[in-house]
């Protein structure tokens, strides 16, 4: 019993804790608390190149470093997140956003699915409501198949 | 109207097959560099000390159709590429220059003393700058330059003799016109 409660405390400290500390190492980080909180959050929303499915926050590859530390010299210069985000994309493109921009190009990613879903919507709405104004006719069984069905089932029972 | 209730579906699932046809096959790991058709960055890079070549800037190209070859020493793809680059320069004729990437210099050269120095001029990019100004996602990565100091294409990874037939030297005889 004791052992199953540790082993359930530190699984819910696991999930609860979150990944381990992001790869900033503290030399990287600024000295205004306030400006080094928007170079994390930035970082977040910029895909590592290199590995492609991490955040440069969160990957250790050099060139993630180089960005990040290339974040937080536009963040100390006062540009705006805005500017930030554009300058990484000037250079980069849309890839490197984690979150795709919405514009006609990404229509079909952003609203594609909701699409689908009401069209799916409407087809079952109809299909149900059909259904119901003309419930399917059960032709009633003709002279002959009653009398053979009581046929049979007196030739089994 | 019952017909329709039968084509939809299947139009449907074409229309998702053929999209995920498409991206199946295609590689998604493969970034579009976002400097296609743009001047080249302003960059003003060292010479490598060591190789009596002046450095590089971006100001040196332009005037005719270059390569853009940007390597290092501790890249072992670059090794590879290495025969395929020269005989590009040498045999082709075609101008090359090269950035060496977050390299020692003493490894840079002797590298290029083992290996041969394909490079017209060699920059030295120690921090990656102008690496990230050029969109780099990598080493080695090679860029064609058009005469009007336009990035026409650009090549992620080491360059193979095939990359070079199919791609790299149609592209050059289509930009020179």
């Amino acid at each position: 019993m004791k052992r199953w409660s540790i082993a359930l405390v530190s699984a819910v400290a696991v999930v609860l804790g979150g990944p381990a500390a992001a790869a900033t190492s503290p030399e990287e980080m600024l000295d205004d608390p306030k400006l080094e909180q928007r170079a994390r959050e930035l970082g977040k929303d910029l895909r590592c190149v290199v590995c492609q499915n991490q955040s440069i926050d969160d990957s250790n590859a050099p060139l993630a470093k180089d960005l990040r530390e290339l974040v937080r010299e536009r963040v100390a210069a006062g540009d705006s997140n805005e500017e930030v985000l554009s300058y990484v994309t000037a250079r980069y493109g849309d890839f490197v956003l984690l979150e795709p921009p919405v514009r006609a190009s990404t229509w079909l990613l952003w609203y594609g699915p909701a699409a689908l879903l009401a069209v799916g919507g409407v087809g079952a709405a109809v299909w149900l409501r059909r259904q119901r104004r003309e419930p399917r006719l059960v032709e009633p069984l003709s002279e002959e198949e009653r009398a053979d069905l009581d046929r049979l089932l007196k030739e089994r029972s | 109207m019952r017909r329709l209730l039968f084509v939809l579906p299947a139009l449907v699932v074409a229309v998702i097959g053929l999209g995920l046809g498409f991206g199946l096959t295609r590689d998604a790991g493969e970034i579009p560099s976002a400097l296609i058709d743009k001047k080249l960055p302003k960059f003003d890079l060292a010479a490598l000390d060591g190789v009596d070549q002046p450095g590089l800037a971006n100001t040196d190209l332009g005037g005719e159709v270059a390569l853009v070859n940007v390597f290092a020493s501790w890249c072992a793809p670059c090794r590879v590429e290495h025969p395929v680059l020269t005989r590009l320069a040498e045999a082709r004729g075609i101008p090359l220059y090269g950035i060496n990437y977050k390299d020692a210099p003493a490894d840079a050269v002797a590298w290029l003393a083992e290996l041969g120095n394909p490079y017209r001029r060699i920059g030295v990019d120690p921090e990656g700058r102008t690496g990230i100004e050029l969109g780099l996602t990598g080493v080695p990565e090679t860029y064609v330059v058009d005469a009007d100091g336009r990035i026409r294409y650009r090549h992620a990874g080491p360059l193979t003799p095939r990359d070079v037939d199919d791609t790299l030297l149609p592209l050059i005889e289509e930009i020179r016109g």
